[in-house]
């Protein structure tokens, strides 16, 4: 357990929470990332995925999609990226986004898959027109699965946004890969342990805003 | 990038890139065929592992409602810790080497059962009672029923679970070169450093038609393993 209290002081040395390469900083920046990844993908994938839950259409190819992307090696996508845009912050932001599509697809097109049909005909019937019948009806029933979406892209980009520190991007994935480059254990336990933190910390935030925002109890 | 290598193979006149491709490809083709087994065992020893793990415990999961919701929970809770702090983390907890490939067959094996244990779960609770009922009725004993009746009827969804498992972790083995253990994931750390893309495209395609074959190899073993399905599908 010594590498665990030599973490543990790691973490507690005050001088590791100050300046760019402090964690308050670094927490940010992942924490920027996250949301930055999040918001852009969600503008993609949750109109998409209302859209074929809605109509039924493409819903093979969403299928087929969402599964291929999975099988996509998350670090091949990062370095490909690199090399192919350059160091900055498009490439990483990019591989993110591809990453964090499958989850918020699935979600929005099988929350509106999980609406009772006849609830769906029912707001027809008394004369709600598509854009109502998919707001005030289909939208708020599916919003635990639309969520759930949301949930497990979150947590996707927090791991991936660590191995991008790989490519240099920031965020608390340096500890990791900057305590690697000089053999520092300690540090990169830390850091690791940081993250595990902030993961299960993000996971227990939107497990609430799903109790809250769901409409049966 | 396939229509670039099967443009190589096929066309009379192939592009200048594709065809280093293919000569890079054919000149390393050991080196590729070391990574790739590597990477094979490294992927199907955890979902072979997380298997026999998560199903004893899903099919106790199933039949306790209080005890399997707690199960279940912990389950999805280990799933969101994000794998390379794990892969860092357990090293520390066991006292292994940090380059040691059991530090990534373990974290692996992890992820394999917290994602089996809910398919196993569902699979045993969608076991008909009254079929459980018949066969105590006509004499099964107690570890009969489950092995030669629960199993079985829980069969396509473990497979389904399998399935899944195995997809993902032939893809999220290749960060361990991250942490030393070598795999086909070696072509991206590698590629990368040297500012090669060829060998990460064919790094990619490697990964995506190993979990295809393995894939494959599910399908095979799950039809031989159940061969009534064959006659109720179609």
């Amino acid at each position: 357990m010594s590498v665990f209290s030599q973490a543990m002081s790691w973490l507690s040395d005050g001088a590791h929470w100050q300046g760019d390469d402090g964690f308050p900083h670094r927490i940010a920046q992942h924490v920027g990332y996250t949301a930055l990844t999040v918001a852009i993908a969600t503008a993609i994938a949750v109109p998409l995925g209302l859209w074929i839950g809605h109509t039924g259409r493409l819903r093979g190819l969403a299928v087929a999609v969402t599964g291929a992307l999975r099988a996509l090696p998350t670090l091949g996508l990062l370095t490909l990226m690199v090399l192919w845009r350059g160091i900055g912050l498009t490439p990483p932001t990019i591989a993110l986004v591809v990453l964090a599509i499958p989850p918020l697809l699935a979600g929005a097109y099988a929350g509106l898959e999980s609406v009772d049909r006849a609830t769906v005909d029912a707001a027809r019937a008394i004369g709600m027109t598509e854009w109502q019948v998919l707001g005030r009806v289909e939208i708020p029933l599916a919003m635990p699965l639309i969520l759930g979406g949301i949930r497990s892209a979150v947590l996707q980009v927090v791991a991936t946004a660590t191995i991008a520190a790989y490519i240099g991007l920031g965020g608390l994935g340096r500890y990791l890969i900057d305590g690697l480059a000089v053999r520092d254990y300690p540090q990169m336990l830390a850091g690791s342990l940081v993250i595990v933190v902030l993961a299960l910390v993000l996971d227990g935030c939107f497990a609430v805003l799903q109790r809250v925002l769901s409409p049966q109890r | 990038m396939p229509t670039a290598g099967r443009r190589a193979c096929w066309a009379t006149t192939p592009t200048p890139e594709a065809s280093a491709s293919v000569t890079w490809f054919l000149d390393n083709l050991s080196y590729i065929r070391g990574l790739a087994w590597r990477h094979l065992w490294l992927s199907v020893l955890p979902v072979a592992l997380g298997f026999v793990i998560a199903v004893p415990i899903g099919w106790y999961a199933a039949r306790s409602r209080r005890i399997g919701g707690a199960l279940l929970t912990i389950g999805s809770l280990v799933y969101t810790i994000p794998s390379l702090p794990l892969l860092v983390i357990i090293p520390g907890l066991l006292g292994t080497s940090f380059l040691d490939p059991t530090n990534v067959v373990l974290v692996l094996t992890i992820y394999a059962v917290a994602v089996m244990l809910r398919s196993a779960a569902d699979g045993f609770a969608s076991v008909p009672r009254a079929v459980v009922d018949a066969a105590r009725a006509s004499g099964y004993a107690r570890w009969q029923q489950v092995l030669l009746v629960e199993l079985p009827l829980a069969g396509p969804v473990l497979l389904a679970g399998v399935r899944v498992v195995s997809v993902s972790t032939v893809s999220l083995v290749t960060i361990a070169p991250l942490i030393g253990v070598a795999n086909l994931g070696s072509l991206f750390t590698d590629g990368f450093q040297r500012y090669f893309t060829t060998e990460i495209i064919i790094g990619v395609l490697c990964v995506v038609v190993l979990a295809l074959v393995l894939d494959l190899l599910w399908v095979l073993i799950g039809r031989l393993a159940m061969p009534w399905l064959r006659v109720s599908t179609r």
